[in-house]
């Protein structure tokens, strides 16, 4: 099977949804890039990140809308054209920029179905960039799907490597709801094993990422991949982790982590987001209320410190979550 | 005049309606039957009128918290945006959004919205979805004064600019943004000026006249069909009411409604103007505003005999599969 890149998947997936139906349009900042620029050269960028290449020379300008840094109006546009007929994948570059239309996800995407008591139906996708390990400062390395997951109306997708991306994407394209798409700039170069025709991975099924005994741990995004580096760590001091990787944060495959709780007896949960109402905090409060009895430890939340994501290399690396946290958490659990 | 009689007699039968509609929200609200908070469209029916009477079904309206006027300009049934007033289940929402959120999408009614100036970037999208699909539709948003200094409306216009979009942008500049004073909150003192620089026309016109309205709105509609882009439209007037009912308009001089009913009635002046030109005979508009009545009457009855919500109806909705 090809193996493919996170960038790699999502374009694929983008091209192949709107090979497959000609309602989807993608618009956002530079999602072509480079229009009325000197170079007089359209798809100058293809996306700052290099996401969305190709598609304006496939697709053309009708459907690949490049637009001004005005993420209010073009949300906001997205779910007025979801609303009469178009299905829009809308791209806020960083996840920290919903700060200036948050209004338009939070009081007008998220709720204009159940205040219209059903009569609206809103199909778009807004993907956006998050986390840190990009040197990038506090302005464009904040994880911040804990706001959206606390939002009734909306879903939101946080894929772990480029199979599900892929998978995941194309469900989101598919879906009738909004759905907030989580990609961490980290992994946009991580490959793994993704099949060239479309597939879909339902939203809300978590995966199983690897299997054991002694101890689970559930990871969002990118830590799943700290959580893999910590249960082979630990694998070698014989203590078998089991991994579970949601794959989306809403809705929340609430069985597969209890399930596996309950298996185990213990829970480290791991996230990037700040560590006041985050999704391990969330998961943890799930696991206390659903399996008391069955936990054997305390469980251990493994999070940033409460602070703004710092600049300094040094003070960033310090600040992201690590395998070698995660296994001292596990540790932790074992010992009681 | 370009109207025909027909259409005369429709615009004033909307302006006649929407007047009762609210007039009558302003007696019942008093009795404590309606939950929430409710805010009142007259003074301003020749607006809500007049850019709707050239719009067709496969046209979209987003509206304001103020909304009731579009409402039924736009063709929703004032029995069923009554019933959704009252929080009844027989509501054009089921009763789940209020006066605030009513909407009707099978009548191009995108919502009323409770965030002030939110509904302009949903109106580019509905354009956007009109020019990518070829429907020769138009979007039109309802925004008022306060709304005219919100960063999303002026990012809204920049982009219905950029994309050319089929939209209008109508505002409704009724004198105040809640308590405050548009004359004070309004740098540059009056909106259509702001249109230029957006690269679109800006008509300024007396919200009080219908025939005013219409026919800027006629230049806005033509342009939009055209493909040649978005206009924006300032209508002046000033509400009767106050910001929501029960507002004691403590900012408002003693005698300014008053003098406004007498003087700035948008019913009279229309009456005035087409009985003088001979189109139309009193006694037939007196007896469309009998029928009126009569109908909010019916819509007054239905909403409060209506059921209220089943308790399910709590979780169902948020989702498309629930």
């Amino acid at each position: 099977m090809p193996q493919k890149s996170f960038r790699a998947a999502i374009n694929e997936a983008l091209k192949l949804e709107m090979r497959r139906d000609p309602r989807v349009v993608v618009m956002g900042e530079d999602v072509a890039g480079g229009r009325g620029g000197s170079a007089n050269n359209e798809e100058a960028w293809g996306g700052p990140f290099g996401m969305t290449k190709g598609l304006i020379k496939e697709f053309g300008g009708a459907r690949v809308l490049d637009t001004p840094i005005s993420e209010a109006a073009f949300v906001g546009a997205a779910a007025g054209a979801a609303m009469t007929g178009l299905r829009p994948v809308a791209e806020v570059m960083f996840v920290d920029f919903t700060g200036v239309c948050f209004d338009q996800i939070m009081n007008q995407i998220a709720k204009i179905r159940y205040m219209f008591g059903g009569k609206a139906t809103l199909p778009l996708v807004i993907r956006m960039l998050y986390g840190a390990g990009f040197r990038a400062g506090a302005q464009h390395s904040q994880c911040l799907y804990p706001i959206f997951t606390h939002l009734p109306g909306l879903k939101v997708a946080v894929p772990s490597n480029p199979h599900d991306a892929k998978g995941l994407l194309i469900s989101a394209i598919r879906d009738d709801d909004p759905v907030l798409f989580f990609e961490h700039k980290a992994i946009l170069g991580m490959k793994n094993e993704v099949p060239d025709e479309a597939y879909a991975i339902p939203l809300g099924k978590a995966r199983l990422a690897r299997e054991g005994k002694d101890a689970t741990i559930v990871a969002i995004g990118r830590m799943v991949h700290m959580a893999e580096r910590a249960a082979a760590a630990l694998a070698k001091e014989g203590i078998e982790c089991e991994i579970v990787d949601p794959r989306t944060t809403s809705p929340l495959d609430v069985d597969a982590i209890l399930t596996s709780v309950r298996k185990t007896g213990r829970l480290v949960a791991v996230d990037e987001a700040y560590p006041r109402c985050n999704m391990a905090t969330d998961i943890v409060a799930l696991a206390a209320g659903e399996c008391w009895r069955a936990l054997k430890a305390a469980p251990c939340m493994v999070s940033p410190p409460h602070v703004p994501v710092p600049f300094a290399a040094s003070l960033e690396d310090l600040y992201i979550p690590d395998a070698a946290r995660v296994a001292d958490a596990v540790r932790r659990t074992m010992a009681s | 005049m370009q109207q025909s009689r027909d259409e005369l007699l429709r615009a004033y039968r909307t302006m006649r309606l929407v007047r009762e509609f609210d007039e009558r929200l302003h007696v019942e609200f008093k009795t404590g039957e309606i939950p929430g908070f409710v805010h009142l469209y007259a003074g301003e029916e020749a607006v809500a009128a007049g850019i709707c009477a050239h719009l067709e079904a496969k046209d979209h309206i987003a509206s304001t918290h103020r909304g009731h006027g579009h409402c039924i300009a736009k063709g929703c049934a004032p029995e069923a945006m009554m019933a959704e007033i009252y929080g009844r289940a027989a509501g054009l929402c089921g009763g789940k959004g209020g006066s605030m959120h009513i909407a009707d999408l099978s009548k191009g009614m995108m919502g009323a919205n409770g965030i002030v100036g939110a509904g302009t970037a949903l109106v580019c999208g509905a354009a956007l979805t009109a020019k990518t699909l070829g429907t020769g539709g138009v979007a039109v948003a309802f925004t008022g004064d306060g709304g005219s200094n919100q960063g999303t409306v002026f990012e809204a216009m920049n982009l219905a600019s950029v994309w050319r979009l089929p939209a209008i942008f109508v505002f409704e500049n009724n004198g105040y943004g809640e308590a405050s004073a548009a004359e004070w909150a309004l740098a540059g003192g009056d909106i259509a000026r702001r249109a230029p620089a957006f690269d679109m026309p800006g008509h300024q016109v007396d919200g009080t006249d219908y025939f005013a309205v219409w026919e800027a709105m006629r230049q806005a509609v033509a342009r939009a069909r055209g493909g040649e882009g978005p206009s924006l439209i300032e209508c002046r007037m000033k509400r009767y009411y106050g910001h929501f009912e029960g507002d004691t308009q403590a900012y408002r001089a003693k005698d300014e409604v008053e003098t406004l009913r007498k003087t700035a009635d948008p019913l009279d002046r229309f009456r005035a103007r087409v009985t003088a030109a001979g189109l139309i005979q009193g006694a037939e508009l007196d007896g469309i505003d009998t029928e009126a009545r009569a109908e909010i009457d019916r819509a007054v009855a239905y909403a409060k005999a209506a059921p209220l919500p089943v308790p399910e109806a709590l979780h169902t909705h948020v989702y498309a599969n629930d």
